[in-house]
């Protein structure tokens, strides 16, 4: 009984933090149509300046706490509300998740980067003091945590209903244009909201660090916990959002407490926000397909099939005097690039030409690569079932959100990758903790590329002929049909297309994609781990590809490269490790509005070479008698008529430069 | 026997929070006539659309549509029993040139088997017949509003729909386009389609429509053929803020509702062919 009493109070305990934590996101989402994937890594980040103030420099803790909460904190939200988040709201989903899954990645870079890894500890509040309640106990620390969820409910309560800027916010969430026409100023309430939500993500971190531990990835997770009781309250209600957070305190803290099993499913305890959230998900009612939404109005590129034929030779030369030429651990490289490349084409058809999000795709490449090295097949026939595996796997991920719009699918897939971390990867009878798989070398027609050189080789031919496959899609009906679903979903449901299966052969398509890619360099290694598919990857994956351009080949390789280049910068060069993750995630955050990413100024560089070298061959071209000059004839229209330009759509693509 | 109506729309509310869009609102539209849904601004007229095309779950209500009741039928199958509809707020694809936007339309009719091999319908013809044939290779989203609700007409025409759903789909065209479009819309009803219009051009659905419904706040206040409900003193009410009787006004200015031209009982309305 005193156990249960005990695990009850540590239930409350934890579900009192993650209210708070879950009340600042539903705070941001709700005014802002934000959803701030970054939540949790602000209180993480949050949590190492707590501790450098009281702890490194030694303030009073008190006067630690408010400083980063009234202080640091809201400067960062107003920040972000000022110079990231603006005019996010309008956006396409697409673009806000890759914006705040950005400014995950720029906490973590920065507190790497400020805080380089040691071991750091914060205590408790009143350390050692205890009450006791019958025949359990509960810290001083516990009680401060419940009173504060307290304190935050009432506050936020007396801001919403008792103020004009609670009664703005509240406004906001129905109508910001109207907002606006009453004299209201939507940035001024955004702002506000941001500076409270991630003054709460810094509590709830704070509250939390002392049992989870100073740890740049464990507290970034804290977001899918918040997530989880927010979605109880369907992003939007705040009492439900704290029922929520109770709740799936109190169930965490049984499960741990009472579920005693060993293996497999001895990780459970890790996963219950994750699996919670799954269960809350499938209980939701149907989302309605949404009309009058932002669509999105960027061709994706499309190169002619001369250019695609000349750059897939013009990689497959270069990859094979590279193969030729390079030590066995350089060639590693490359084909590590070859593989991220082939995932990044996954994202191509997945979010650039279909505008949905996953932030699980590495996940989905260690499902393949553990299919891969399972089967022990090394033939053709292995690495289409390790696809086709991988292909399930998503299928079973996007179904249970099939009903649900973007934004939950982003999310559902986030929470699957941490559970495949935890539980799955992990595990015995996959990778083991800390344990690597063998995996053989694929074998073509009975012969096994043995050759670190041939396999790499063998690995450009998959990724050009991943790159014509996407290309074909996209040429094709279904690419049509992509396009059609991204501009106006309710327009293709009213034309008789089933857009939530649509949706769901899409992601598992994307979803085999990516397991191909993970089998390939599962052989590539010939020796695999769970540490080669963390969830962090996917994320960095994500950024790198909206970095360098999600809607196209080019932009594909090129992340792909520099996803490779990334981690052997970092370990060359480890005292400025974080700040690389930085830079990245500003990239990111700088061109999610972009879609084209970097590719397209390479197109744009490629043409302005064309136009001025065409005026001097046509300058030499024989005049035909009679002719007049035609700049004469279209004065105005310029570059439209000069007719050595390229159409817009036939753009080189394939390869990126550096192939010369 | 009689048979039913091709769509009937029976009891529906729709509430949004403590708004109540649409209330009690029963009304059919029949095969081969075109039915308007008039009413002034925030009566309720695109809810009604959104719960008959699926897009919104009425609160309680019926739809039936060509004998079965739909009310529980996802938006495509409706689409694929013979709706089609287009939106107040448009929904053209804009990034598809118009001529593609077209095609998906007849990809969706195709299905998974179309996918192998390319639907071969009649993209141009559907173009031509609405009369948007010149801007086939222009991005739907360089086009005016005008043509792109034509398109979006051409878009539904290519599933051959027992009933269309059109949203204002005049909005955008001048006086000859108008007068073009209205008897593109006998034509479609001539064919044997039931047509419900949601639409503000007076003139238009005056001389077009063979029966109309008027709502105002969610309810359905008149139903009738044109000349009876533009005499109806409640419609009067519900736009003009009076009833009008022989041309008196005695009406407060401030409570004239000025988001629609006022019905003009006095204009020469063309009689309505059986």
């Amino acid at each position: 009984m005193s156990s249960f009493i005990a695990y009850t109070l540590f239930g409350l305990f934890s579900g009192a933090a993650y209210a708070i934590a879950a009340s600042g996101l539903v705070l941001t989402y709700s005014t802002t149509r934000v959803f701030n994937i970054a939540h949790g890594a602000l209180g993480m980040l949050l949590s190492f300046v707590f501790w450098d103030f009281s702890v490194k420099q030694g303030m009073p803790t008190p006067l630690a706490l408010a400083l980063v909460l009234l202080v640091v904190a809201p400067a960062i939200g107003w920040f972000i509300a000022r110079f990231i988040a603006r005019g996010l709201g309008d956006a396409q989903a697409s673009v806000s998740l890759v914006v705040t899954v950005a400014l995950l990645v720029l906490c973590i870079g920065a507190a790497q980067q400020i805080y380089p890894a040691e071991a750091r500890t914060i205590l408790p509040f009143f350390a050692g003091t205890t009450f006791s309640l019958g025949e359990a106990t509960i810290t001083a620390h516990q009680v401060i945590t419940i009173l504060a969820s307290v304190l935050v409910a009432v506050g936020l309560f007396v801001l919403l209903t008792r103020t004009r800027v609670g009664t703005a916010m509240r406004a906001s969430v129905d109508n910001p244009e109207l907002l606006r026409l009453f004299g209201g100023k939507p940035d001024q309430v955004a702002a506000l909201a941001w500076m409270v939500g991630v003054s709460l993500a810094g509590l709830g971190g704070i509250l939390l660090v002392s049992t989870v531990g100073l740890d740049y990835y464990a507290l970034t997770l804290l977001v899918i916990n918040a997530y989880a009781a927010a979605m109880l309250g369907r992003l939007k209600s705040l009492p439900w959002t704290f029922v929520g957070a109770m709740g799936l305190g109190l169930l965490s803290s049984y499960v741990a407490g009472y579920v005693q099993v060993d293996g497999f499913l001895s990780q459970v305890k890790n996963v219950v926000p994750a699996l919670f959230l799954f269960v809350v998900v499938v209980a939701l009612p149907q989302a309605q397909l949404r009309i009058g939404q932002v669509k999105g109005i960027v061709s994706a590129p499309l190169p002619s099939l001369p250019r695609t034929m000349g750059w897939s030779a013009g990689l497959l030369l270069f990859v094979a005097l590279l193969a030729g030429a390079l030590s066995e651990a350089n060639l590693l490289l490359v084909g590590t690039a070859a593989t991220f490349a082939i995932v990044m084409l996954s994202l191509v058809l997945l979010t650039g030409y279909g505008g949905h999000v996953s932030l699980a795709q590495l996940t989905f490449a260690g499902v393949g690569a553990l299919t891969y090295a399972k089967l022990d097949q090394p033939n053709l026939g292995g690495l289409l079932l390790s696809a086709l595996v991988a292909a399930g796997v998503g299928a079973l991920v996007a179904l249970p959100v099939l009903r649900l719009t973007g934004l939950y699918l982003a999310l559902a897939t986030l929470a699957f990758a941490s559970i495949m971390d935890k539980m799955v990867f992990q595990a015995d009878f996959a990778f083991g903790f800390n344990g690597l798989l063998p995996a053989s070398r694929l074998s073509l027609l009975g012969h096994t590329v043995d050759s670190t050189g041939g396999y790499v080789f063998l690995m450009a031919v998959f990724l050009v002929l991943t790159a014509w496959a996407v290309l074909l899609l996209r040429r094709g009906v279904v690419g049509r049909l992509l396009i059609a679903t991204r501009d106006s979903t309710a327009a293709c449901g009213t034309l008789g297309l089933d857009v939530r299966w649509f949706r769901v052969v899409l992601f598992a398509l994307s979803a085999a994609i990516a397991g191909m890619a993970g089998a390939l360099f599962a052989g590539l290694r010939q020796n695999i781990g769970a540490g080669d598919f963390i969830y962090f990857q996917s994320l960095l994956l994500l950024l790198f590809a909206a970095v360098f351009g999600v809607t196209s080949v080019t932009g594909a390789v090129l992340g792909g490269v520099a996803m490779m280049a990334l981690p052997q910068l970092q370990s060359s060069y480890p005292s400025v490790g974080g700040l690389l993750f930085v830079v990245v995630a500003v990239g990111a955050i700088l061109l999610a509005r972009e879609p084209n990413g970097l590719a397209v100024f390479m197109f744009r560089a490629g043409r302005w070479a064309e136009r001025r070298i065409a005026p001097t061959i046509r300058a030499n071209l024989p005049t035909l008698p009679g002719g007049s000059d035609p700049d004469d004839l279209f004065p105005d229209t310029g570059e439209a008529a000069d007719p050595v330009d390229e159409p817009e759509v036939d753009q080189p693509e394939g390869v990126p430069a550096h192939a010369h | 026997m009689r048979t039913e109506p091709l769509l009937v729309v029976d009891d529906v509310v729709v509430q949004f929070g403590g708004v109540t869009a649409v209330n009690h609102a029963s009304f059919v539209a029949e095969s081969g006539r075109v039915t308007g849904l008039i009413g002034p601004n925030g009566a309720g007229k695109t809810t009604c659309f959104n719960v008959i095309s699926g897009l919104q779950k009425p609160t309680r209500g019926k739809v039936r549509f060509n004998g079965r009741n739909v009310s529980h039928t996802p938006v495509h199958r409706r689409a694929k029993r013979g709706m089609g509809r287009t939106f107040q707020r448009l929904e053209a694809f804009g990034s598809l040139t118009v001529r593609d936007n077209v095609r998906v339309a007849h990809d969706i009719q195709a299905g998974l088997l179309g996918l192998a091999r390319p639907a071969r319908g009649d993209v141009d013809g559907l173009l031509e017949r609405v009369g948007i044939t010149a801007y086939a290779d222009e991005r739907a989203d360089s086009i005016p509003t005008g043509v792109a609700r034509l398109l979006e007409l051409a878009r539904c025409l290519a599933g051959d729909p027992q009933l269309l759903l059109l949203d204002e789909p005049s909005s955008g065209q001048d006086e000859t386009e108008t007068e073009a479009f209205g008897e593109l819309l006998r034509d479609l009803a001539s064919e044997g389609r039931g047509i419900l219009m949601v639409e503000h051009d007076m003139a238009l659905v005056m001389s077009v429509c063979d029966e109309i419904h008027v709502l105002d706040f969610g309810e359905v206040i008149a139903t009738g053929a044109p000349d009876e409900v533009r005499t109806d003193p409640r419609v009067q009410q519900a736009y003009l803020g009076y009833a009008d009787d022989g041309g008196a006004h005695a009406a407060e200015p401030d409570d004239t509702r000025t988001d629609l031209q006022p019905v003009e009982a006095t204009a020469t309305i063309p009689a309505v062919g059986r």
